[in-house]
């Protein structure tokens, strides 16, 4: 699948096609997030897997947000799973000034193995963008981490929620955060030095996620307190009304994208 | 365009988490927990989060300040170096070297700890260090 992707990738830069590739880089033991624009250092590249599949994802759609900002000119590649797919239309459905452009993004995706979907409960563990590997079925019901309704298990919820430390590792991962001005940095709606900060901090979030969050887990995975963010999230949606298991791939109803299946 | 992600070890606490400091063309956009860091594992505090905001901040102070007249001015190096030397020994020879403290830093590294300790025991004659930490 590496292989696929890189040819596409080389084929894309070669072309002129793209400025640079938001990818992954793995040099020695570590992976992290890399722009590439030199063909050569497509040696390096990583889809994110180092001990097991998935362990060294990123908000790569955050990283593509940040540049086409800077850049609003400039076309860029971007490598997706379903998630990131997932992300990228939702703030490509987004109302800005520098808006995230279809024209200007080409995804080059590939489906994540089934233990992966496992882990992550994913419904759709696969993008449309594919461009190596084929579809792996998702899962057909979620399994939550911590079931229950919110109301009947306040006690057992709330033992969880006050874990937070309010470190914004959650905010600041997500690949669909993107407001100049966060809410939950505001005082009326989260008030500073409260110890501990649940609920205040996780409800405001988790609410401002209804719709919009795309069930990555990054911000699972970037918690210091372990605490089951998509199961707060999706609990939270339903007690709105929203289901987000029922689409089984979470988008923005207003916008939907003609993604080259070629990315070309 | 240039975007670089460097890898790199939190400057705050001693835990050393590994993180990412996100350039591009240089300037500082973010920071990025490092996933395959062996202390943090993809994650990080609120601190470690915002690693990348002092470095390039325009408040940062870039030139020693001195108090004259009331008020800080700007000086050389030199200047503010002949100062602190002056002082610390007219202090030490006048009030004795347990008139004098020193405080070190976390922000620090273990070798420079070091040598302001020693500074203080064996250059001024004093126990008085004490570091960041600890307050």
């Amino acid at each position: 699948m590496k292989e696929t992707i890189k040819e596409k990738v080389k084929e894309l830069l070669a072309q002129g096609k793209i400025k640079g590739f938001v990818g992954l880089r793995r040099r020695g033991e570590d992976i992290g997030p890399h722009v590439f624009t030199d063909p050569e250092d497509l040696e390096e590249l990583s889809l994110g897997d180092r001990d097991r599949p998935g362990d060294a994802r990123y908000p790569l759609v955050g990283l593509l947000g940040a540049l086409s900002e800077r850049f609003p000119a400039e076309t860029f590649g971007l490598l997706v799973r379903g998630c990131d797919e997932r992300a990228l239309r939702v703030r490509m459905a987004d109302n800005r000034v520098t808006p995230l452009s279809p024209d200007r993004i080409i995804p080059v995706g590939f489906s994540c193995p089934p233990e992966l979907a496992q882990a992550c409960q994913c419904l759709k563990p696969w993008p449309d963008a594919l461009a190596a590997g084929e579809p792996t079925p998702g899962v057909t019901r979620v399994e939550e981490a911590v079931s229950g309704d919110l109301l009947e298990e306040m006690d057992k919820w709330s033992d969880i929620l006050n874990r937070c430390v309010k470190c914004f590792g959650c905010r600041d991962i997500c690949p669909v955060c993107s407001c100049r001005e966060c809410t939950v940095e505001q005082e009326a709606m989260v008030p500073q030095r409260e110890l501990p900060p649940a609920p205040s901090f996780l409800m405001t979030r988790a609410v401002h996620m209804v719709g919009r969050c795309v069930y990555c887990g990054l911000c699972e995975q970037a918690c210091p307190a372990d605490i089951p963010l998509k199961s707060l999230y999706r609990l939270v949606a339903r007690t709105l009304g929203q289901d987000p298991a029922a689409t089984g791939a979470i988008t923005v109803p207003r916008y939907t994208p003609a993604v080259d299946r070629t990315g070309g | 365009m240039e975007y670089k992600a460097t890898l790199t070890t939190c400057p705050y606490c001693g835990c050393g988490c590994s993180l990412y400091l996100e350039t591009v063309d240089g300037r500082l956009i973010g920071t990025l927990p490092a996933k395959t860091g062996p202390v943090n594992q993809g994650r990080l505090c609120v601190k470690g989060w915002n690693a990348h905001a002092f470095v390039q901040h325009p408040k940062r102070l870039t030139k020693p300040l001195m108090r004259k007249n009331g008020g800080l001015t700007e000086v050389s190096w030199d200047e503010a170096l002949d100062f602190i030397v002056q002082r610390l020994k007219e202090i030490k020879e006048t009030s004795g070297p347990d008139a004098l403290a020193f405080l070190t830093s976390a922000k620090i590294t273990n070798e420079e700890n070091y040598l302001l300790q020693k500074f203080a025991r064996a250059g001024v004659g004093t126990n008085n260090i004490d570091h960041c930490a600890r307050l």
